[in-house]
Protein backbone atom coordinates (compact mmCIF):
# COMPACT_ATOMS: atom_id res chain seq x y z
CA UNK A 1 0.00 0.00 0.00
CA UNK A 2 1.59 3.59 -0.94
CA UNK A 3 1.81 5.94 1.92
CA UNK A 4 -0.67 8.79 0.61
CA UNK A 5 -3.53 6.06 0.49
CA UNK A 6 -5.75 5.95 3.59
CA UNK A 7 -5.55 3.80 6.11
CA UNK A 8 -8.87 2.37 8.39
CA UNK A 9 -8.54 5.39 10.36
CA UNK A 10 -9.10 7.29 7.79
CA UNK A 11 -11.33 5.46 5.49
CA UNK A 12 -13.58 5.42 9.21
CA UNK A 13 -13.00 9.27 9.00
CA UNK A 14 -14.57 9.60 5.83
CA UNK A 15 -17.73 7.49 6.38
CA UNK A 16 -18.61 9.22 9.92
CA UNK A 17 -19.14 12.05 7.21
CA UNK A 18 -22.15 10.37 6.20
CA UNK A 19 -23.55 9.99 9.70
CA UNK A 20 -26.16 12.20 10.24
CA UNK A 21 -27.91 13.88 12.94
CA UNK A 22 -30.54 11.86 14.25
CA UNK A 23 -29.19 8.41 12.60
CA UNK A 24 -29.58 5.27 14.26
CA UNK A 25 -26.63 3.16 13.23
CA UNK A 26 -25.03 0.10 12.86
CA UNK A 27 -21.87 -0.50 13.22
CA UNK A 28 -20.04 -4.03 11.81
CA UNK A 29 -16.83 -5.46 12.77
CA UNK A 30 -13.60 -3.96 11.81
CA UNK A 31 -13.59 -0.24 9.99
CA UNK A 32 -16.74 0.30 10.93
CA UNK A 33 -15.99 -0.13 14.36
CA UNK A 34 -13.77 2.70 14.15
CA UNK A 35 -16.23 5.35 12.74
CA UNK A 36 -17.65 6.19 16.37
CA UNK A 37 -14.24 7.64 17.28
CA UNK A 38 -15.11 10.42 14.35
CA UNK A 39 -18.77 11.36 14.57
CA UNK A 40 -18.95 15.19 14.60
CA UNK A 41 -20.18 15.71 18.57
CA UNK A 42 -22.64 18.21 17.60
CA UNK A 43 -24.99 16.01 16.17
CA UNK A 44 -27.43 13.10 18.25
CA UNK A 45 -26.49 9.72 16.90
CA UNK A 46 -27.15 6.28 18.82
CA UNK A 47 -25.30 3.29 17.78
CA UNK A 48 -27.11 0.03 17.50
CA UNK A 49 -25.28 -3.26 18.44
CA UNK A 50 -27.43 -6.14 17.06
CA UNK A 51 -26.72 -8.50 20.22
CA UNK A 52 -29.18 -6.05 22.05
CA UNK A 53 -28.07 -2.86 22.90
CA UNK A 54 -28.88 1.07 21.67
CA UNK A 55 -26.91 3.64 23.04
CA UNK A 56 -23.08 2.06 22.98
CA UNK A 57 -20.56 3.65 24.16
CA UNK A 58 -16.54 3.61 24.55
CA UNK A 59 -14.88 0.86 25.95
CA UNK A 60 -14.68 0.95 29.79
CA UNK A 61 -11.87 2.11 31.74
CA UNK A 62 -9.93 -0.70 32.89
CA UNK A 63 -11.63 -2.81 35.93
CA UNK A 64 -14.94 -1.61 34.98
CA UNK A 65 -15.37 -4.22 32.40
CA UNK A 66 -18.73 -6.24 32.47
CA UNK A 67 -19.16 -9.32 31.29
CA UNK A 68 -22.88 -9.10 30.37
CA UNK A 69 -22.28 -5.57 28.54
CA UNK A 70 -20.86 -6.53 24.93
CA UNK A 71 -20.87 -5.58 21.80
CA UNK A 72 -21.46 -7.68 18.76
CA UNK A 73 -17.79 -8.19 18.45
CA UNK A 74 -18.05 -9.08 21.86
CA UNK A 75 -16.18 -6.62 23.43
CA UNK A 76 -16.53 -4.93 26.78
CA UNK A 77 -18.33 -1.48 26.04
CA UNK A 78 -20.63 1.02 28.52
CA UNK A 79 -24.05 2.21 27.62
CA UNK A 80 -24.87 6.26 27.42
CA UNK A 81 -27.40 7.74 29.24
CA UNK A 82 -30.66 7.00 27.31
CA UNK A 83 -29.26 3.32 26.37
CA UNK A 84 -31.81 0.41 26.23
CA UNK A 85 -31.42 -3.64 26.25
CA UNK A 86 -33.08 -5.96 23.87
CA UNK A 87 -33.73 -9.49 22.84
CA UNK A 88 -32.11 -10.58 19.91
CA UNK A 89 -35.32 -10.84 17.86
CA UNK A 90 -36.37 -7.14 18.73
CA UNK A 91 -33.20 -6.49 17.76
CA UNK A 92 -33.43 -7.77 13.90
CA UNK A 93 -37.15 -6.43 14.33
CA UNK A 94 -35.19 -3.21 14.20
CA UNK A 95 -32.94 -4.25 11.46
CA UNK A 96 -35.56 -5.81 9.14
CA UNK A 97 -38.49 -3.40 10.09
CA UNK A 98 -36.16 -0.59 8.59
CA UNK A 99 -35.56 1.04 11.60
CA UNK A 100 -32.19 1.66 11.55
CA UNK A 101 -31.14 4.28 9.14
CA UNK A 102 -27.58 3.45 8.36
CA UNK A 103 -25.66 0.36 8.33
CA UNK A 104 -21.72 0.01 7.61
CA UNK A 105 -20.58 -2.86 7.07
CA UNK A 106 -16.69 -4.63 5.77
CA UNK A 107 -16.55 -6.45 2.61
CA UNK A 108 -14.96 -9.30 0.94
CA UNK A 109 -15.90 -8.30 -2.49
CA UNK A 110 -18.75 -5.29 -4.23
CA UNK A 111 -19.56 -6.00 -7.58
CA UNK A 112 -21.03 -3.10 -9.48
CA UNK A 113 -24.50 -4.25 -9.69
CA UNK A 114 -24.36 -3.85 -5.62
CA UNK A 115 -23.48 -7.73 -4.54
CA UNK A 116 -22.00 -8.27 -1.27
CA UNK A 117 -19.78 -11.36 -0.16
CA UNK A 118 -18.09 -11.14 3.29
CA UNK A 119 -18.95 -14.59 4.92
CA UNK A 120 -17.33 -17.29 3.38
CA UNK A 121 -14.09 -18.67 1.33
CA UNK A 122 -14.90 -21.88 0.24
CA UNK A 123 -12.75 -24.51 1.93
CA UNK A 124 -10.42 -21.96 3.63
CA UNK A 125 -12.39 -19.37 6.05
CA UNK A 126 -16.01 -20.44 6.86
CA UNK A 127 -16.98 -17.98 9.96
CA UNK A 128 -20.58 -17.77 9.53
CA UNK A 129 -22.59 -14.29 8.48
CA UNK A 130 -23.72 -13.66 11.74
CA UNK A 131 -26.13 -10.36 11.21
CA UNK A 132 -24.25 -9.34 8.03
CA UNK A 133 -27.57 -11.35 5.80
CA UNK A 134 -30.29 -9.53 7.72
CA UNK A 135 -28.58 -6.12 7.51
CA UNK A 136 -27.96 -5.92 3.89
CA UNK A 137 -31.14 -7.84 2.92
CA UNK A 138 -33.43 -4.89 4.73
CA UNK A 139 -31.01 -1.51 5.06
CA UNK A 140 -32.07 0.90 2.71
CA UNK A 141 -28.62 3.08 3.32
CA UNK A 142 -25.61 0.20 3.51
CA UNK A 143 -21.93 1.83 3.18
CA UNK A 144 -19.24 -0.48 2.68
CA UNK A 145 -15.68 0.33 4.57
CA UNK A 146 -13.04 -1.69 3.07
CA UNK A 147 -9.34 -1.72 1.11
CA UNK A 148 -9.46 -1.17 -2.57
CA UNK A 149 -7.77 -4.68 -3.49
CA UNK A 150 -6.85 -7.46 -1.14
CA UNK A 151 -3.55 -8.73 0.31
CA UNK A 152 -2.89 -10.01 -2.81
CA UNK A 153 -3.28 -6.71 -4.54
CA UNK A 154 -6.22 -7.74 -6.73
CA UNK A 155 -9.77 -5.73 -6.62
CA UNK A 156 -12.11 -6.25 -4.78
CA UNK A 157 -14.99 -4.14 -6.98
CA UNK A 158 -15.58 -6.53 -9.49
CA UNK A 159 -17.53 -7.25 -12.18
CA UNK A 160 -19.42 -10.07 -10.32
CA UNK A 161 -18.39 -11.37 -6.97
CA UNK A 162 -16.57 -14.30 -6.98
CA UNK A 163 -16.94 -15.19 -3.55
CA UNK A 164 -20.65 -16.61 -1.81
CA UNK A 165 -22.84 -13.70 -1.31
CA UNK A 166 -23.78 -12.33 1.52
CA UNK A 167 -27.14 -10.10 -0.47
CA UNK A 168 -28.07 -8.85 -3.89
CA UNK A 169 -27.96 -5.13 -5.27
CA UNK A 170 -28.01 -3.89 -1.74
CA UNK A 171 -24.90 -2.06 -1.58
CA UNK A 172 -24.99 1.82 -1.93
CA UNK A 173 -21.65 3.67 -1.62
CA UNK A 174 -18.57 2.13 -1.23
CA UNK A 175 -15.33 4.19 0.95
CA UNK A 176 -11.93 2.38 0.50
CA UNK A 177 -8.60 3.30 1.18
CA UNK A 178 -8.34 4.78 -2.32
CA UNK A 179 -11.79 6.31 -3.10
CA UNK A 180 -15.18 6.71 -2.68
CA UNK A 181 -17.94 4.88 -4.93
CA UNK A 182 -21.37 5.19 -5.85
CA UNK A 183 -23.63 2.07 -7.10
CA UNK A 184 -25.70 3.11 -10.05
CA UNK A 185 -27.45 1.18 -13.01
CA UNK A 186 -24.47 1.51 -14.70
CA UNK A 187 -21.83 0.15 -12.30
CA UNK A 188 -19.46 2.23 -9.80
CA UNK A 189 -19.08 5.80 -10.16
CA UNK A 190 -16.40 7.34 -9.05
CA UNK A 191 -17.59 10.62 -6.60
CA UNK A 192 -14.39 11.65 -4.54
CA UNK A 193 -10.65 10.37 -4.71
CA UNK A 194 -8.30 9.55 -1.34
CA UNK A 195 -6.12 12.74 -0.82
CA UNK A 196 -2.83 12.36 -3.60
CA UNK A 197 -4.12 9.49 -5.08
CA UNK A 198 -5.36 9.41 -8.93
CA UNK A 199 -7.81 8.61 -10.71
CA UNK A 200 -5.36 6.08 -13.21
CA UNK A 201 -4.48 4.69 -9.86
CA UNK A 202 -8.07 3.99 -9.13
CA UNK A 203 -9.07 2.91 -12.72
CA UNK A 204 -6.18 0.05 -12.37
CA UNK A 205 -7.44 -0.85 -9.02
CA UNK A 206 -11.03 -1.36 -9.80
CA UNK A 207 -12.14 -4.77 -11.71
CA UNK A 208 -15.62 -3.79 -12.14
CA UNK A 209 -16.81 -1.17 -14.97
CA UNK A 210 -15.84 2.57 -13.49
CA UNK A 211 -17.89 5.62 -14.68
CA UNK A 212 -15.71 8.90 -14.11
CA UNK A 213 -17.45 12.00 -14.93
CA UNK A 214 -16.14 14.85 -15.02
CA UNK A 215 -13.18 16.33 -12.22
CA UNK A 216 -13.14 14.46 -9.39
CA UNK A 217 -12.26 15.97 -6.42
CA UNK A 218 -10.43 14.65 -3.78
CA UNK A 219 -11.74 13.65 -0.37
CA UNK A 220 -11.98 16.04 2.82
CA UNK A 221 -11.01 14.61 5.91
CA UNK B 1 -48.34 -20.42 42.42
CA UNK B 2 -47.06 -22.99 40.36
CA UNK B 3 -43.39 -24.47 41.22
CA UNK B 4 -41.02 -24.89 38.61
CA UNK B 5 -37.94 -25.00 41.39
CA UNK B 6 -36.00 -28.10 40.30
CA UNK B 7 -33.00 -27.89 43.34
CA UNK B 8 -30.12 -28.80 40.67
CA UNK B 9 -28.37 -28.94 37.70
CA UNK B 10 -29.25 -32.86 37.49
CA UNK B 11 -32.65 -32.12 38.34
CA UNK B 12 -32.97 -30.02 35.56
CA UNK B 13 -31.48 -31.88 32.80
CA UNK B 14 -33.54 -34.77 33.93
CA UNK B 15 -34.75 -36.78 30.60
CA UNK B 16 -31.71 -35.70 28.13
CA UNK B 17 -30.65 -38.23 25.85
CA UNK B 18 -27.99 -39.10 22.77
CA UNK B 19 -29.66 -38.02 19.64
CA UNK B 20 -32.01 -34.91 21.11
CA UNK B 21 -31.78 -31.54 19.74
CA UNK B 22 -30.79 -28.50 22.38
CA UNK B 23 -31.20 -24.72 22.08
CA UNK B 24 -28.81 -22.81 23.88
CA UNK B 25 -29.16 -19.15 24.70
CA UNK B 26 -25.93 -16.62 24.78
CA UNK B 27 -24.06 -14.64 22.31
CA UNK B 28 -20.66 -15.46 22.14
CA UNK B 29 -19.62 -16.25 25.70
CA UNK B 30 -22.34 -13.71 27.71
CA UNK B 31 -25.39 -15.08 28.96
CA UNK B 32 -24.65 -19.07 28.08
CA UNK B 33 -26.34 -21.53 30.16
CA UNK B 34 -22.82 -22.37 32.11
CA UNK B 35 -24.27 -24.50 33.97
CA UNK B 36 -26.34 -26.81 31.77
CA UNK B 37 -23.39 -27.07 29.86
CA UNK B 38 -21.16 -28.06 32.72
CA UNK B 39 -23.98 -30.89 33.43
CA UNK B 40 -24.05 -32.26 29.60
CA UNK B 41 -20.40 -32.50 29.81
CA UNK B 42 -20.35 -34.82 32.64
CA UNK B 43 -23.60 -36.82 31.13
CA UNK B 44 -21.57 -36.86 27.93
CA UNK B 45 -24.64 -37.71 25.92
CA UNK B 46 -24.08 -38.02 22.08
CA UNK B 47 -25.16 -37.10 18.47
CA UNK B 48 -26.65 -33.91 19.82
CA UNK B 49 -27.92 -31.27 17.56
CA UNK B 50 -27.22 -27.60 19.09
CA UNK B 51 -28.93 -24.63 18.36
CA UNK B 52 -27.01 -21.73 19.52
CA UNK B 53 -25.71 -18.78 17.59
CA UNK B 54 -22.20 -19.30 18.15
CA UNK B 55 -20.07 -22.31 19.37
CA UNK B 56 -18.13 -21.31 22.56
CA UNK B 57 -14.50 -21.30 22.34
CA UNK B 58 -11.77 -24.17 22.80
CA UNK B 59 -12.47 -23.90 26.70
CA UNK B 60 -15.67 -22.83 27.54
CA UNK B 61 -19.15 -22.52 26.54
CA UNK B 62 -20.08 -25.29 23.77
CA UNK B 63 -16.48 -25.93 22.92
CA UNK B 64 -16.64 -28.37 25.99
CA UNK B 65 -19.43 -30.49 24.48
CA UNK B 66 -17.17 -30.50 21.26
CA UNK B 67 -14.05 -31.37 22.87
CA UNK B 68 -15.72 -34.57 23.76
CA UNK B 69 -17.60 -35.14 20.51
CA UNK B 70 -20.93 -35.35 21.54
CA UNK B 71 -22.17 -32.62 19.09
CA UNK B 72 -23.14 -34.19 15.80
CA UNK B 73 -24.69 -30.97 14.61
CA UNK B 74 -24.07 -26.96 15.18
CA UNK B 75 -27.20 -24.84 13.97
CA UNK B 76 -25.38 -21.27 14.30
CA UNK B 77 -25.26 -18.06 12.63
CA UNK B 78 -21.32 -17.47 13.91
CA UNK B 79 -18.98 -19.69 14.43
CA UNK B 80 -15.09 -17.98 14.26
CA UNK B 81 -13.19 -18.32 17.44
CA UNK B 82 -12.95 -21.97 17.70
CA UNK B 83 -10.26 -24.24 16.45
CA UNK B 84 -11.64 -27.62 17.53
CA UNK B 85 -14.92 -26.46 15.95
CA UNK B 86 -13.13 -25.62 12.93
CA UNK B 87 -11.23 -29.02 12.38
CA UNK B 88 -14.45 -30.68 13.53
CA UNK B 89 -16.15 -29.17 10.33
CA UNK B 90 -13.37 -29.36 8.06
CA UNK B 91 -13.31 -33.00 8.47
CA UNK B 92 -16.73 -33.83 7.83
CA UNK B 93 -17.28 -34.69 11.71
CA UNK B 94 -19.57 -31.94 12.80
CA UNK B 95 -22.61 -31.47 10.44
CA UNK B 96 -22.93 -27.31 10.25
CA UNK B 97 -26.06 -25.12 9.24
CA UNK B 98 -25.03 -21.76 9.37
CA UNK B 99 -28.05 -19.42 9.20
CA UNK B 100 -28.36 -15.64 9.07
CA UNK B 101 -28.61 -14.17 13.21
CA UNK B 102 -31.96 -12.72 12.79
CA UNK B 103 -33.37 -15.79 11.59
CA UNK B 104 -32.14 -17.93 14.38
CA UNK B 105 -33.84 -15.50 16.46
CA UNK B 106 -36.91 -15.69 14.41
CA UNK B 107 -36.92 -19.28 14.09
CA UNK B 108 -36.85 -19.52 17.68
CA UNK B 109 -39.55 -16.90 18.07
CA UNK B 110 -41.77 -18.62 15.52
CA UNK B 111 -41.38 -21.74 17.77
CA UNK B 112 -42.65 -19.66 21.18
CA UNK B 113 -45.26 -17.92 19.56
CA UNK B 114 -46.73 -20.87 17.45
CA UNK B 115 -46.19 -19.71 13.99
CA UNK B 116 -44.81 -23.00 11.85
CA UNK B 117 -42.79 -20.90 9.62
CA UNK B 118 -42.47 -17.10 8.37
CA UNK B 119 -41.18 -15.41 5.52
CA UNK B 120 -37.67 -13.32 5.79
CA UNK B 121 -36.07 -11.50 3.37
CA UNK B 122 -32.39 -12.64 5.07
CA UNK B 123 -30.25 -14.45 2.31
CA UNK B 124 -32.64 -14.18 -0.68
CA UNK B 125 -30.28 -14.54 -3.59
CA UNK B 126 -27.85 -16.76 -1.43
CA UNK B 127 -27.03 -19.89 -0.94
CA UNK B 128 -29.05 -19.54 2.43
CA UNK B 129 -31.80 -19.55 0.07
CA UNK B 130 -30.89 -22.86 -1.75
CA UNK B 131 -34.10 -25.31 -2.07
CA UNK B 132 -36.48 -22.96 0.19
CA UNK B 133 -39.53 -21.74 -0.91
CA UNK B 134 -39.45 -17.84 -2.28
CA UNK B 135 -42.25 -15.07 -2.66
CA UNK B 136 -42.44 -11.91 -3.46
CA UNK B 137 -44.26 -9.59 -1.44
CA UNK B 138 -44.76 -6.06 -2.90
CA UNK B 139 -41.61 -6.30 -5.12
CA UNK B 140 -39.32 -8.12 -3.15
CA UNK B 141 -38.16 -11.32 -2.55
CA UNK B 142 -38.31 -13.17 1.13
CA UNK B 143 -37.11 -16.78 1.96
CA UNK B 144 -39.73 -19.11 3.75
CA UNK B 145 -37.83 -20.21 6.97
CA UNK B 146 -39.30 -23.10 9.87
CA UNK B 147 -39.54 -22.44 13.49
CA UNK B 148 -37.30 -24.67 15.32
CA UNK B 149 -38.37 -27.53 16.54
CA UNK B 150 -36.54 -29.13 19.82
CA UNK B 151 -36.47 -31.31 23.39
CA UNK B 152 -34.89 -28.68 25.60
CA UNK B 153 -34.08 -25.18 25.82
CA UNK B 154 -31.12 -24.02 28.05
CA UNK B 155 -31.29 -20.45 28.99
CA UNK B 156 -29.65 -18.38 31.34
CA UNK B 157 -31.07 -15.08 33.04
CA UNK B 158 -29.78 -12.86 35.95
CA UNK B 159 -32.83 -13.02 38.47
CA UNK B 160 -35.80 -15.32 38.40
CA UNK B 161 -38.39 -17.14 41.05
CA UNK B 162 -40.34 -20.20 41.34
CA UNK B 163 -43.11 -18.87 39.07
CA UNK B 164 -40.12 -19.21 36.28
CA UNK B 165 -40.19 -15.49 36.07
CA UNK B 166 -37.10 -13.99 34.36
CA UNK B 167 -35.10 -11.19 34.32
CA UNK B 168 -32.30 -10.67 32.39
CA UNK B 169 -29.27 -8.34 32.63
CA UNK B 170 -27.28 -6.40 30.00
CA UNK B 171 -26.64 -8.07 26.46
CA UNK B 172 -26.69 -11.09 28.37
CA UNK B 173 -30.48 -11.27 27.33
CA UNK B 174 -30.10 -11.54 23.53
CA UNK B 175 -31.55 -15.00 21.84
CA UNK B 176 -32.25 -16.64 25.92
CA UNK B 177 -35.71 -14.58 25.77
CA UNK B 178 -36.54 -15.76 22.59
CA UNK B 179 -35.80 -19.15 22.85
CA UNK B 180 -37.91 -19.21 26.19
CA UNK B 181 -40.73 -21.30 25.57
CA UNK B 182 -39.49 -22.14 22.06
CA UNK B 183 -38.82 -26.34 22.94
CA UNK B 184 -40.53 -28.89 24.70
CA UNK B 185 -39.21 -28.08 28.03
CA UNK B 186 -37.07 -25.16 28.77
CA UNK B 187 -34.74 -25.50 31.63
CA UNK B 188 -33.63 -21.64 32.93
CA UNK B 189 -30.52 -21.02 34.88
CA UNK B 190 -29.97 -18.16 36.83
CA UNK B 191 -27.69 -16.01 39.25
CA UNK B 192 -30.61 -15.37 41.82
CA UNK B 193 -33.51 -17.07 42.79
CA UNK B 194 -35.65 -14.86 44.49
CA UNK B 195 -38.35 -15.48 46.84
CA UNK B 196 -41.89 -15.45 44.58
CA UNK B 197 -43.46 -11.73 45.04
CA UNK B 198 -40.16 -10.24 45.09
CA UNK B 199 -39.99 -9.70 41.11
CA UNK B 200 -41.94 -6.28 40.16
CA UNK B 201 -44.28 -7.72 37.87
CA UNK B 202 -43.51 -5.03 35.55
CA UNK B 203 -39.91 -5.71 35.15
CA UNK B 204 -40.42 -9.19 34.40
CA UNK B 205 -38.59 -10.14 30.81
CA UNK B 206 -40.18 -13.82 30.48
CA UNK B 207 -42.81 -14.77 32.20
CA UNK B 208 -43.30 -18.27 33.97
CA UNK B 209 -45.54 -19.83 31.47
CA UNK B 210 -42.46 -20.04 29.51
CA UNK B 211 -40.33 -22.03 31.81
CA UNK B 212 -40.65 -25.54 32.89
CA UNK B 213 -37.81 -25.63 35.54
CA UNK B 214 -35.93 -22.95 37.33
CA UNK B 215 -32.82 -23.46 39.52
CA UNK B 216 -29.73 -21.44 40.93
CA UNK B 217 -26.63 -22.18 38.95
CA UNK B 218 -24.09 -23.20 41.63
CA UNK B 219 -21.26 -21.82 39.27
CA UNK B 220 -21.10 -18.92 37.01
CA UNK B 221 -17.40 -17.45 35.48
CA UNK B 222 -19.15 -15.63 32.93
CA UNK B 223 -15.84 -15.59 30.75
CA UNK B 224 -15.32 -12.18 28.96
CA UNK B 225 -14.02 -13.34 24.86
CA UNK B 226 -12.78 -9.61 24.05
CA UNK B 227 -11.87 -7.42 27.30
CA UNK B 228 -11.17 -4.26 25.88
CA UNK B 229 -10.89 -0.92 27.92
CA UNK B 230 -9.96 2.41 27.71
CA UNK B 231 -7.16 3.96 29.00
CA UNK B 232 -7.87 7.19 31.52
CA UNK B 233 -6.52 10.52 30.52
CA UNK B 234 -4.42 11.72 33.21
Amino acid sequence: MRENMLDKNGIAKRIAKEVKDGYYVNLGIGIPTLVANFVRDDIEVEFQSENGVLGMGPFPFEGEEDADIINAGKQTITTLPGASFFDSATSFSMIRGKHVDLTILGAMEVSENGDIANWKIPGKMVKGMGGAMDLVASAENIIVAMMHTNRAGASKLLKTCSLPLTGVGCVKKIVTNMAVIEITSKGFKLLERAPGVSVEEIEKATEGHLIIEGDIPEMIL
Amino acid sequence: MINKKVANVTEALKGVKDNMTFMFGGFGLSGIPENAIAGLVKLNIKGLTCISNNAGVDDFGLGLLLQQKQIKKMISSYVGENDEFERQMLSGELDVELIPQGTLAERARAAQAGFPAFYTPAGYGTEVAEGKETREFNGKMYVLENAFKADYGFIKAWKGDAAGNLIFKGTARNFNPNMCGAANITVAEVEELVPVGELDPNQVHVPGIFVQRIFKGAHFEKRIEQRTVRQKSN
